[in-house]
């Protein structure tokens, strides 16, 4: 693996894939140029408000040198059964499995921005980033070369979930993976991606992703992000719900030393319904900051919001969280919540639940909690012949489990699970 | 005061007199509003140094608070507009065109042919006596509580209660406010904390001896005619161990303002087992920036309670703190804001846990009207090596019509594991139902809307002192008219 001499990042402008459409050349031109002329986030910006601005220094990353599949040890924990399956290394396809129904397009970013220009120009980074990474979105649009495509026509339902790994490897190599996912009217899909790195090197992960869902369609998304404590990982997101569609965002940090996740979820259609999820299990020195944005543009729209974060070591949390209506969405049915479990004394959760009204008729409702599991509790476990070491891990393991009752699908909550359960035998 | 040594015209701002005088009263914007012709105690408009040392001068003050004053300007010049989170509308005061001085009580006058009709009503509506009526609408330079007050000042003092304007307490007792002076809100806490630190003048000055339970509520009331109701007030509230004192300022009656800005900074210290209660009801004119920075220190097992009520100015950012510095110290925040058309009801609470289990509470209920917006700013602190900390915040707003607006960003931060917060906020409107059920028997609709208003702060209201809450109620009924149908 060659990491010789490479110019870092944030100093010389990316190579460009070979012979891509012209928009996708010029849409990267301009964004190198926003990188560069966009300052970097400082104290005074609310949506770093408790973020860790230190984080921010990049200058140290250099882009991923390609890798051959037998260079690194894959060890996949997914699903059991998936309509397809992609291995992405360094941003390179090393493996594609598929098994859809007709009409549903599935393909690496790479070779549908040859086979799919037009689609993919039509939804590809079309919303703006507003909740403080703008530079570093910028950043990956600039360093853009692969990720997933998935559009599913009109009426076809995915029955089993897709799943596609990001595998990053290499010292201080950095990788920009986007996800792009259609669904077009009554369209039904579940799509995972995992984000885990090859060996213990510090990495960047800098992924986005872009979920369309027209109307009267069902799109799942689920990130599990389970790289090395080296590393670092910035991802945004921005989901669109139209009329009768309904979307449902998960992410689960397990990983990292340092993760920033920002989700923008636009209601634009009547009926539109929109489920935010997360679950975050910190522990040793990893930091999690997390900002939401639930915009309610239409009347009769309705989201509902859930992190929780359980606490170990001297991690800390912070989440940022916003419901906006606009001025006509009335009837608009909003709630956040977000859950601190402080398991150690050491521990710092910090919290910005935010609404923003503008209409009338609407029902919001906002709450944050930060607690440590109480004595009661442990001794009613106790008194059942529980250590209390087990009892703790009982309720904080049933604290997480009420996010992944959310997910409605057997498949993904085991999934999630067994994640779940890998990081309590590290924390315990 | 006397202040024959010195000339006005000459200490103040480059500006001349008459330009000053021209200018101020164009800035007049509603009524006619004329200043007496005697200068003496007038620092013209703007704001220098010069301006500075005038202020301090006529006061007679020592070195030192002419230092501390001095010292604020530079902070204030320094400082930038907190635009980066707060509203935009801030970047429409004028610094320039404001008067940072008006000696001694007094006060623009006019006629009260020149009330605007609307204040007029409303004095009716509540029942205001004529002659406070007068000095509210500013027709009377002052208004003669002495009388009143005299009879309590004499008890109060009888028990060792000091009871002073900042003037005179700085002057006078030194010893006592000095130590605690600026110490609970440094120069340097915001802005306008830094232009309060600068140009202060009125405000209250209040020491309670150890153990004396005050039983009448103190009132700036008593004392309207000398300066109280300024611009700039400064009020430090010292309850000594073991004391206890209820403050009220404000009333609810709408205050026609001249003065387009006010920045008022309240500091509350309650030593060792002290009680302290703060009752605003806060009725400013529609013209007018109210931007106050009022924040209090409990020591061990002491209390401070901020109840909060604003209904008037046009942009009013006021964020009640406690910061609990001592074991079992306990801190409270209730807070009602009602926001009509062309209104900014910005407010919140800010509780800072140092020391093992001390606990906050902070209710919050906003009414927004018409275009009226209401905002929710909160800020919980529990810092690390704490124990058994507890924060409840609970806010509600209520939004009358389809373009009003409510927002709330609360701040939680938690170290360590062995503390409880919960935050709960919700965002509601009176259902068509309800009201239909009230018009079925017999109320208007307007009544209907009145009454579930004030079902809705009812718990709160409650809270206030019985002739406050009373008169409360009164105007929210006023408040509520032509905001539906």
């Amino acid at each position: 693996m060659q990491t010789l001499d490479m110019p870092s990042i944030t100093s010389e402008e990316p190579l460009k894939l070979a012979d891509a459409p012209e928009w996708f050349q010029s849409l990267q031109n301009q964004a190198w140029e926003t990188f560069q002329n966009t300052p970097a986030p400082t104290r005074k910006n609310e949506t770093w408000r408790f973020g860790d601005l230190k984080q921010l220094n990049l200058d140290n990353f250099i882009p991923a040198a390609g890798i051959d599949a037998g260079d690194i040890e894959l060890e996949l924990n997914g699903l059991e059964e998936a309509s397809a399956q992609f291995i992405f290394a360094n941003d390179a396809t090393v493996h594609a499995e598929t098994d859809l129904p007709e009409g549903v397009i599935c393909l690496p970013l790479e070779d549908a921005l040859q086979s799919h220009s037009e689609l993919i120009h039509q939804h590809l980074l079309k919303s703006d980033v507003k909740l403080g990474s703008e530079k570093y979105a910028a950043l990956h649009a600039a360093n853009l070369s692969n990720g997933l495509f998935v559009y599913v026509p009109k009426g076809i339902e995915v029955e089993k979930p897709i799943e596609a790994y990001h595998i990053v490897a290499g010292d201080n190599a950095a990788i920009f993976p986007h996800t792009l996912i259609i669904t077009e009217d009554n369209a039904k899909v579940s799509v995972v991606d995992y984000f885990s790195s090859a060996a213990d090197d510090s990495n960047l992960v800098l992924a986005m992703n872009d979920l369309v869902a027209a109307n009267g369609s069902q799109l799942n998304y689920l990130t599990i992000q389970n790289v090395n404590l080296a590393s670092k990982v910035i991802q945004i997101g921005s989901t669109t719900v139209d009329r009768d569609s309904r979307t449902k965002s998960f992410v689960l940090n397990v990983g990292a030393s340092w993760a920033r996740n920002e989700s923008y979820c636009t209601l634009s259609g009547k009926g539109a319904y929109s489920d935010m999820l997360s679950l975050n299990i910190p522990s040793g020195e990893q930091k999690f900051d997390q900002r939401t944005f639930q915009h309610h543009a239409s009347p009769h729209t309705y989201s509902d919001l859930l992190y929780k974060n359980a606490l170990y070591g001297t991690a800390k949390t912070t989440f940022s969280g916003l419901i906006a209506v606009d001025e006509n969405a009335h009837f608009t049915d909003a709630y956040q919540t977000c859950r601190n479990l402080l398991m150690e004394d050491t521990t710092e959760a910090n919290s910005m639940p935010g609404l923003q009204i503008n209409a009338d008729q609407v029902k919001c409702s906002h709450g944050s909690t930060a607690s440590a599991i109480s004595d009661e509790e442990i001794f009613y476990l106790q008194a059942r012949g529980i250590q209390p070491k087990q009892a703790r891990q009982l309720i904080a393991r049933g604290f997480c489990v009420q996010v992944i009752d959310r997910l409605e699908n057997e498949a993904l909550q085991n999934l999630v699970l067994n994640y779940l359960d890998e990081k309590f035998k590290i924390v315990s | 005061m006397e202040i024959e040594d010195i000339s006005p015209i000459s200490a103040a701002p480059e500006i001349d007199q008459e330009t000053a005088d021209a200018i101020a009263i164009d800035e007049r914007s509603k009524g006619d509003f004329k200043y007496p012709e005697d200068h003496k105690y007038d620092a013209g408009v703007g704001l220098t140094e010069d301006t500075i040392r005038y202020i301090s001068k006529v006061k007679k003050e020592k070195d030192w608070i002419l230092e501390f004053r001095l010292k604020a300007l530079e902070v204030f010049f320094a400082k930038a507009m907190p635009t980066n989170w707060a509203t935009e509308d801030l970047n429409n005061i004028e610094f320039d065109k404001i008067r940072y001085y008006l000696a001694n009580g007094q006060r623009p006058t006019r006629s009260w042919d020149e009330v605007p009709d609307d204040i007029k009503e409303t004095f009716e509506r509540l029942g205001i006596p004529q002659q406070e009526r007068a000095f509210l609408a500013g027709v009377e330079a002052q208004f003669d509580s002495e009388a009143a007050y005299s009879n309590v000042k004499e008890d109060l003092e009888k028990d060792g209660v000091i009871f002073v304007n900042s003037t005179e307490g700085l002057r006078e007792h030194e010893e006592i406010f000095r130590p605690y002076f600026g110490k609970v809100i440094p120069t340097g806490d915001n802005k306008f904390s830094a232009l309060n630190s600068a140009v202060f003048s009125g405000g209250s000055f209040i020491y309670i001896p150890k153990g004396l339970k005050v039983k009448q509520p103190l009132q700036a009331y008593f004392r309207i005619n000398s300066e109280n109701f300024g611009q700039f007030e400064r009020t430090l509230i010292i309850a000594d161990e073991g004391s206890e004192v209820m403050y009220m300022e404000g009333c609810t009656a709408p205050k026609f303002e001249t003065a387009t800005l006010h920045s008022a900074v309240v500091e509350l210290v309650a030593l060792k087992g002290a009680k302290i209660q703060y009752v605003t009801v806060q009725n400013w004119s529609a013209n007018v920036f109210n931007l106050v920075t009022k924040r209090g220190l409990a020591h061990e097992d002491a209390e401070i309670r901020w109840i909060d009520c604003n209904i008037g100015s046009r942009l009013t950012m006021k964020y009640p703190g406690v910061i609990m510095k001592g074991e079992r110290a306990r801190g409270e925040v209730i807070s009602i804001a009602l926001a009509n058309d062309g209104q900014h009801q910005d407010t919140g609470a800010k509780m800072i846990h140092a020391a093992n289990n001390t606990t906050s509470n902070v209710v919050s209920k906003s009414i927004s009207v018409g275009k009226g917006i209401s905002t929710y700013r909160g800020q919980v602190h529990i810092p690390k090596h704490l124990k058994g900390c507890k924060n409840n915040t609970e806010c509600d707003a209520l939004l009358i019509n389809s373009n009003s607006q409510t927002d709330t960003y609360p701040a939680i931060t938690v170290r360590g594991n062995q503390h409880v917060t919960q935050h709960e906020a919700s965002v509601s409107q009176v259902s068509q139902e309800m009201l239909f059920y009230m018009q079925q028997r017999g109320l208007s609709e307007t009544q209907a809307m009145s009454l579930a208003v004030n079902g809705f702060v009812n718990d709160l209201v409650s809270e206030f002192p019985m002739e406050y809450s009373v008169e409360l109620k009164r105007l929210i009924d006023l408040e509520m008219e032509g905001s539906v149908g």
